[in-house]
């Protein structure tokens, strides 16, 4: 019974911390919200000398060959720092292919992807079919096109390929250098990730193979990289109102040496462990306990999306005023975490699974 | 990371339920006494199968366990819903103190009876004047040649009526600071200089009591550890008891909510709908198994710290803190649930709800461990 990380686990997450920190301070994380692509070339290329693109990617394939619990690590380090980064995207299609893509879109696909050669992203919310994230009614036509629209999908301005969820959880691919796709960038409140309206009219789609436990599987991977990306966040944000409640004074005191401050940190560090915990269990599940795997995912994306929001709001309280302006870097973490709590699945819903889950 | 446990852990648990579903003594009764007595007759058979002392050394009667065996068995004997033994806070709190900070002599004379339930400990720490400010505690010991004279008062002293030895913290050096005058005895209950006084609870029962101590005497080989020490030794036994504390707390409120799910399941709400149907409670319920869930795992996360580092921490006061919420919010839910039953004191659910209040505040108040949290683990700066 051990909860540590292995030394391997351990050393990416270090080389994480240690790259994102150098890489990605926050005034670089600044000028990527504010830029229209929010990512270079470079940035890229950097990720894909770290392996990242590849990590759930089969060796054979080009990929590290490794499971949810180093995506976990990954992920709170990405949110720790903010990195904008179609990383999590292309790693959402990566997930969906390894899970359920066809041979041929396995062989077409799998090595650009680790490679950093070819990125993908996923389209899953229909225009107006409400926010359960498993339900879609779009269908391919007689001809096997689909005609749709879908909303919020992170990064398709910078993907080579769209999967787009459809009606009874089946799934299609769509190259991005095909006929009939237009992409629409949608301002969206976390600048940090680009979201893009997916305008799909009578467009070739090659379905994804039918494989609703292989997809549930992948999509509870999903759910738990942004747990862990909202845990990595949620910390940052308290690091940062720790550092002001010990700093700023207010008469003649550190506003920290009052108890409605120091006890607002308190509760901030209880739900960010709480979220932790679950995040690392959710890993541990998907790749050693699967019939565990789809509850605990919903139980730490649940958990972790309050908390990524109610951890990041607490600490802009603790900041006062500055805490409310543009040029603090705390809205950044607010919003991205906001995000992250209704992307796949918002708290509500994923805790009407947990109750489904668990027999209630 | 491996959330699993080892063949010879799996073993030592697989052992423990087997004997625990062969002897398990069945429910304990009404009334304090009758209660009492059942609970030290349970202790005396676990005593006897060798399963007291789990984590202890053998050569004071223990079993010599790991601190994940010791978890392992907190958890299983809530699991299988058998009694709390008799002797509870000695083999809790008492017992360690003795084996970290006693002499050799102590060990051997205190730890067999505390086993067997021969004799009952009660903890004197609290009065009425020092609460969350224990140190400021005025209870006071003066030297006579080779014994100590006790003069104060004690209160919220569970099982004093039942005890043989009293953990009392008293002054003994009323000029140096405040935490660094106290001394930790083991004061004789059996004496008249002790007068015992119950305190009932909203509950109903009279688990506490008040103690009246006027000139008691306390030879001065009944001082564990070093004069002047007793808030060091008194701390840390607190601490080390909340980090194994933790696992038959997160286990209680798994099936406290297990039992509270299939108690929804027969319930008729709003419109006679059965409550697990509405959507309402099934957030309730969700947000119960998630949370219960993180006192599981923080648990288990706050014993690995402690096997890496050998030293339990002050996320123990996390986990307590956190523990007494969810447990509040769980029988808060249950009378939800109840509906118009909640005015009544029917059932288990009445007497638990109105229990819990109290769950905030033994063991350390919800504000003590906040602040705990956010000045040792935070580094947040101290108020005063």
């Amino acid at each position: 019974m051990n909860f540590g990380f292995s030394d391997d686990q351990q050393a990416i997450k270090r080389t994480a911390r240690d790259f994102l920190a150098a890489r990605y301070p926050l005034t670089t994380v600044r000028a990527l919200a504010e830029d229209d692509r929010g990512f270079t070339d470079e940035q890229w290329q950097e990720l894909v000398e770290l392996g990242w693109p590849g990590v759930i990617i089969p060796e054979d394939q080009g990929g590290l060959g490794l499971g949810a619990i180093e995506l976990v690590v990954i992920a709170e380090e990405m949110g720790y720092a903010l990195a904008p980064s179609p990383w999590f995207s292309t790693t959402c299609a990566a997930l969906m292919l390894v899970a359920a893509g066809t041979e041929e879109q396995r062989e077409r696909w799998l090595e650009p992807l680790a490679a950093g050669e070819a990125r993908g992203t996923l389209a899953v919310w229909d225009e107006h079919s409400g926010w359960a994230p498993d339900h879609s009614e779009v269908e391919p036509g007689p001809d096997g096109a689909l005609s749709c629209v879908k909303i919020a999908v992170p990064d398709a301005g910078s993907a080579d390929f769209v999967i787009v969820s459809g009606a009874d959880g089946r799934h299609f691919l769509h190259n991005v250098s095909d006929p009939g796709i237009t992409l629409v960038a949608e301002p969206g409140i976390d600048p940090t990730r680009k979201l893009f309206r997916v305008e799909l009219d009578g467009a070739a789609a090659e379905p994804l193979e039918y494989a609703p436990d292989k997809i549930a599987r992948a999509y509870a991977a999903i759910v738990t990289l942004l747990a862990a990306e909202n845990v990595g966040a949620a910390q940052r944000a308290m690091e940062m109102a720790v550092a002001y409640a010990k700093d700023r004074t207010q008469f003649d005191r550190p506003i920290g040496s009052y108890q409605a401050v120091s006890h607002r940190c308190a509760q901030m560090l209880l739900e960010v462990e709480g979220a932790r915990s679950l995040s690392y269990w959710a890993g541990w599940a998907l790749d050693n306990e699967p019939e565990t795997g789809p509850r605990a995912a919903s139980m730490a994306k649940a958990y972790a999306g309050d908390a990524g929001f109610r951890v990041a709001a607490s600490a802009l309280q603790v900041h006062g005023g500055i805490g409310f302006t543009y040029e603090h870097d705390l809205h950044f973490f607010l919003k991205r975490a906001h995000a992250n709590a209704h992307a796949f699945g918002d708290s509500r819903w994923h805790r009407d699974r947990v109750a489904d889950l668990a027999g209630v | 990371m491996d959330l699993t446990l080892s063949p010879a852990e799996e073993a030592f648990r697989d052992e423990l339920r087997e004997w625990l579903a062969a002897n398990h003594p069945g429910r304990e009764p009404a009334g304090d006494e009758a209660a009492f007595q059942f609970r030290l007759a349970w202790q005396r058979k676990l005593n006897d199968a060798g399963w007291t002392g789990v984590s202890w050394p053998k050569e004071y009667g223990g079993r010599g366990a790991t601190l994940v065996e010791q978890a392992i068995f907190n958890e299983e004997v809530v699991r299988a819903r058998t009694p709390s033994v008799a002797n509870v806070l000695a083999l809790a709190m008492g017992g360690p103190t003795v084996i970290a900070h006693g002499t050799e002599e102590q060990r051997r004379r205190y730890l067999p009876p505390i086993l067997s339930g021969e004799e009952i400990w009660c903890q004197g720490f609290s009065e009425p004047g020092a609460g969350s400010d224990l140190a400021s505690l005025k209870t006071r010991a003066v030297r006579h040649g080779d014994e100590w004279v006790v003069t104060g008062q004690k209160v919220w002293t569970t099982f004093a009526h039942h005890a043989k030895w009293c953990m009392l913290v008293a002054r003994t050096d009323p000029d140096a600071p405040k935490h660094k005058g106290l001394t930790y005895f083991l004061m004789d209950m059996e004496q008249d200089a002790v007068q015992v006084r119950p305190l009932r609870q909203i509950t109903g029962e009279s688990e506490f009591n008040e103690l009246f101590i006027e000139e008691a005497r306390i030879p001065h080989e009944n001082i564990v550890g070093a004069e002047g020490d007793g808030w060091a030794v008194a701390i840390t036994t607190l601490m080390h008891e909340r980090a194994t504390l933790a696992f038959g707390l997160q286990v209680s409120v798994q099936i406290a909510l297990r039992e509270l799910i299939d108690s929804a399941k027969e319930s008729r709400g709003e419109n006679g709908r059965v409550a697990t149907d509405d959507p309402v409670i099934r957030q309730h319920l969700a947000q119960l198994l998630i949370e219960s869930e993180v006192l599981r795992l923080n648990a288990y996360r706050g014993l690995s710290a402690i096997m890496r580092s050998g030293v339990p921490g002050p996320e123990g006061s996390l986990g307590k803190w956190h523990w007494s919420e969810v447990n509040q919010s769980l029988t808060e839910v249950a009378m939800e649930i109840a509906g118009p039953r909640a005015m009544l004191a029917d059932d288990d659910w009445s007497y638990r709800f109105l229990r819990a209040r109290a769950n905030s505040i033994e063991g350390g108040t919800t504000e003590i461990l906040k602040n705990i949290v956010a000045e040792r683990v935070l580094g947040l700066p101290r108020m005063r």
